[in-house]
């Protein structure tokens, strides 16, 4: 047994709500640079819905993640040497309008039109080139609230096995969100396919980084990524992705998009893993039990032998205890109502989802649905569970149909309990809950405090046997060159092929044709 | 005598400016600014079948081309003859080889040039220094292509074994090595020269890529963990 500890994340898809503070508030604090308008560490997605970048679910086309070739766990893009062998052309790369052109429009114009009988308008540019854009054709979001035809949006991997054309027709619709960041997964397919070796997950707290100093622009890890949250800075010809805010989490504070969910959706907590056993679980034999074999690879913080194991490898107090509150722990593997995203990509990703109930909910209370003893039966209802299990648990429709029915146990118990007077212990017999367990789950996903989501031990400086004094005053957070960077995140020009910060300045320059600006003038 | 000066200027003098150039700037580039040292890939923008073709029938021909150089200027002719080749069937070797990886690596150059040059995504996004290396190299291979026809009207390797005096002659420090090439055929000199001025202008271009060939990568465990610095 090697234990480590991680932060790990849950997002309870039952409150989300769509409104993409997170995406906002992540996109203003990392990616509001030239180079990074398309990037989005976090966004989110209304699913159904081909997603962003498109189709990033479909694996055949990307070859992300890994596959068990000959017993063998290998990326899905080939053992080393046809890595190597792609180099010069990555045949998988995703180009930038599987994204989308980035653009921005001509505010100036609002101010500079000439008279004229129309209302001036201010016109897309694209953020690459400069140039005007007619039709802007994607965005980072094009599918928000079922944007788009049925037709475009069916082509979403998780209808698998779903007869999506019902769900086509308007009184059978039915959509979710989905926020999406990077996984910092266990077994992540970035770290093996960077020909570099400049992505490496921390030992001490598990996040996922790039070392931009080491990075080298082979873009292996893009395409290796089976989420597609590795970007390519086309500015500075390095990758980016999703830091798991670790300036934050190191003093412990939440993640940006964390600390900002207004849905309350957002957990943070400490995982205890087996590092021995990733490579079995992440090799097991059929996808539908890699939910299984993740939960195996995690820890009982509880257990004397885990925790005598913990400290040996030198996991602090501090983070033994937080495993022990942990609000990740509890929702994954006590109450199992969390589950990772697409587990079949065998990455052991640690960022984990709580599916959504509401529209199961309001489905039966509109009192059209079938009733399985004291909860509504969930596999007949307004999400497809076979749906949610593609997306969740490689398929496998019993996991998520057990934390569907613990949810609205708990519901139905909490409503009995205060609006009835009294508590419906049947509910909770059903689902295998105790009165304890359901009242922690409401504090902890109803009520959901600050407190509560968030049980972050700080990152103990002291164990790292550097010099703190040496450290102070230091530049924090750079870009990989010093604390030669200037407010953009741009390096400053020097001999060696750095840009002149004063030569392209973003927003970019808008270069409309004579002709057009004086048509629209007139 | 001007003619003479310059002449040493270029092949006795500016090689070891080049070569220095080269060795001490990378390092310093490697050392002070690896933030920049990166293959600058603009595949993102733009990378259609056009992009495809071009790049790998580029890398794959200079490869060969770089590796044939090394080998053929730097081999001791005393290697060949141990194995049984003559000077005359060693230019032979290198007129024909060279020749037809020269012609892939030229229709791939031409191929990213074009495409440098006319999508309008790489063409904004790129650095003026981009551009500069893809012109230097079509000139260095349509330089390096024309030297055929001058090769072969002599075929027994007496300029070639010319040329490897100088080259060895300069790696290892021996004086007078220019004078080995004074009567070549100009052509000859044009393309060493523009040769030695890639090797001047390196470290500040893309191509310190070439320094970071990621074999490494073949032994090594997939997964990366940094430990907690101790």
């Amino acid at each position: 047994m090697k234990v480590r500890a991680q932060i790990g994340k849950v997002l309870n898809l039952d409150k989300c709500i769509g409104c993409h503070t997170c995406s906002v508030t992540c996109k203003n604090v990392w990616t509001s640079r030239e180079g990074m308008e398309y990037a989005w560490f976090n966004n989110v997605e209304t699913k159904p819905g081909v997603g962003y970048p498109k189709d990033w679910e479909n694996q055949d086309r990307w070859n992300g993640g890994w596959t068990v070739k000959n017993g063998h766990l290998q990326p899905k893009a080939g053992g080393k040497w046809r890595i190597l062998a792609n180099i010069f052309a990555n045949p998988d790369l995703p180009s930038i309008d599987d994204y989308y052109e980035p653009f921005n429009y001509d505010y100036q114009r609002l101010q500079n039109a000439p008279d004229s009988k129309h209302q001036p308008v201010a016109k897309p540019f694209s953020a690459l080139t400069g140039r005007p854009m007619d039709k802007i054709e994607w965005g980072p979001n094009w599918e928000e609230i079922l944007g788009g035809e049925f037709a475009k949006r069916s082509q979403d991997y998780n209808f698998q096995n779903v007869q999506k054309e019902i769900y086509g027709q308007f009184e059978n619709t039915f959509m979710m969100y989905l926020p999406r960041l990077c996984e910092h997964c266990l077994n992540p397919t970035c770290v093996a396919s960077c020909p570099s070796g400049a992505i490496y997950k921390r030992e001490e707290d598990g996040i996922v980084l790039i070392d931009q100093d080491k990075c080298r622009g082979w873009r292996m890890c893009i395409s290796g990524c089976p989420y597609k949250k590795i970007y390519y800075n086309w500015q500075s010809g390095k990758s980016e992705k999703c830091t798991f805010c670790f300036p934050r989490i190191e003093v412990g504070e939440p993640t940006v998009c964390s600390e900002t969910c207004v849905g309350r959706i957002r957990y943070l907590g400490v995982i205890l893993y087996d590092a021995d056993r990733i490579q079995e679980a992440a090799s097991a034999p059929s996808e539908q039990d890699l939910y299984e074999q993740q939960m195996r690879v995690f820890l009982d913080p509880h257990d004397p032998e885990v925790i005598a194991a913990a400290k040996a490898e030198g996991i602090p107090q501090q983070w033994i205890e937080a495993a022990q509150r942990s609000p990740v722990y509890k929702m994954a593997m006590d109450w199992k109502v969390a589950f990772p995203l697409h587990p079949e990509y065998r990455t052991l990703p640690m960022v984990w989802y709580v599916p959504p109930l509401s529209p199961i909910q309001s489905a039966a209370d509109a009192g059209n649905m079938d009733n399985e003893g004291l909860i509504p039966d969930v596999a007949s209802l307004r999400i497809p569970v076979k749906y949610l299990a593609n997306m969740l648990t490689a398929g496998d429709e019993r996991p998520v149909i057990r934390a569907l029915e613990r949810m609205l146990a708990m519901r139905k118990f909490k409503r009995s309990q205060t609006v009835d007077g009294a508590p419906d212990y049947d509910v909770l017999e059903q689902v295998g809950l105790s009165e304890a367990m359901v009242e922690d789950m409401y504090q902890i996903m109803a009520i959901a405090n600050y407190e509560d989501r968030f049980d972050i031990p700080t990152n103990s400086k002291e164990l790292s046997h550097e010099d703190p004094y040496g450290e102070r005053a230091g530049c924090g957070f750079s870009f990989g060159d010093g604390c030669n960077v200037s407010s953009n995140g741009r390096t400053k020009t020097d001999i060696f092929g750095g840009r002149r910060a004063s030569q392209r300045a973003f927003p970019a320059r808008v270069e409309f044709k004579k002709g057009q600006s004086e048509k629209e003038g007139a | 005598m001007i003619s003479t000066y310059l002449h040493d200027l270029a092949f006795a003098v500016f090689p070891y400016v080049a070569g220095t150039v080269f060795l001490v700037g990378s390092l310093i580039r490697f050392e002070k600014s690896q933030y920049t040292w990166k293959s600058n890939t603009t595949q993102l923008m733009s990378g259609g079948r056009r992009f495809r073709w071009g790049i790998n029938l580029f890398h794959v021909g200079i490869i060969f081309l770089f590796f044939g150089h090394l080998l053929g200027l730097l081999t001791p002719h005393a290697v060949y003859h141990a194995v049984g080749l003559t000077a005359g069937a060693k230019q032979v070797v290198a007129i024909v080889t060279g020749g037809a990886f020269g012609l892939v690596t030229l229709v791939g150059v031409v191929i990213l040039l074009h495409r440098r040059l006319t999508d309008p995504r790489v063409r904004k996004t790129s650095y003026p220094m981009d551009s500069f290396i893809l012109f230097l190299l079509t000139a260095q291979l349509v330089t390096g292509l024309f030297t055929i026809p001058a090769s072969m009207g002599h075929l027994d390797g007496s300029t070639m074994l010319q040329i490897t005096a100088w080259a060895q002659g300069l790696v290892t420090f021996q004086t007078g090595a220019a004078a080995t090439i004074y009567d070549i055929h100009w052509i000859y000199k044009l393309h060493m020269f523009l040769g030695m001025v890639m090797f001047l202008v390196f470290p500040f271009t893309r191509l310190v890529h070439i320094w970071s060939v990621p074999y490494s990568y073949i032994w090594r465990a997939y997964q990366v963990v940094r430990m907690r610095a101790v």
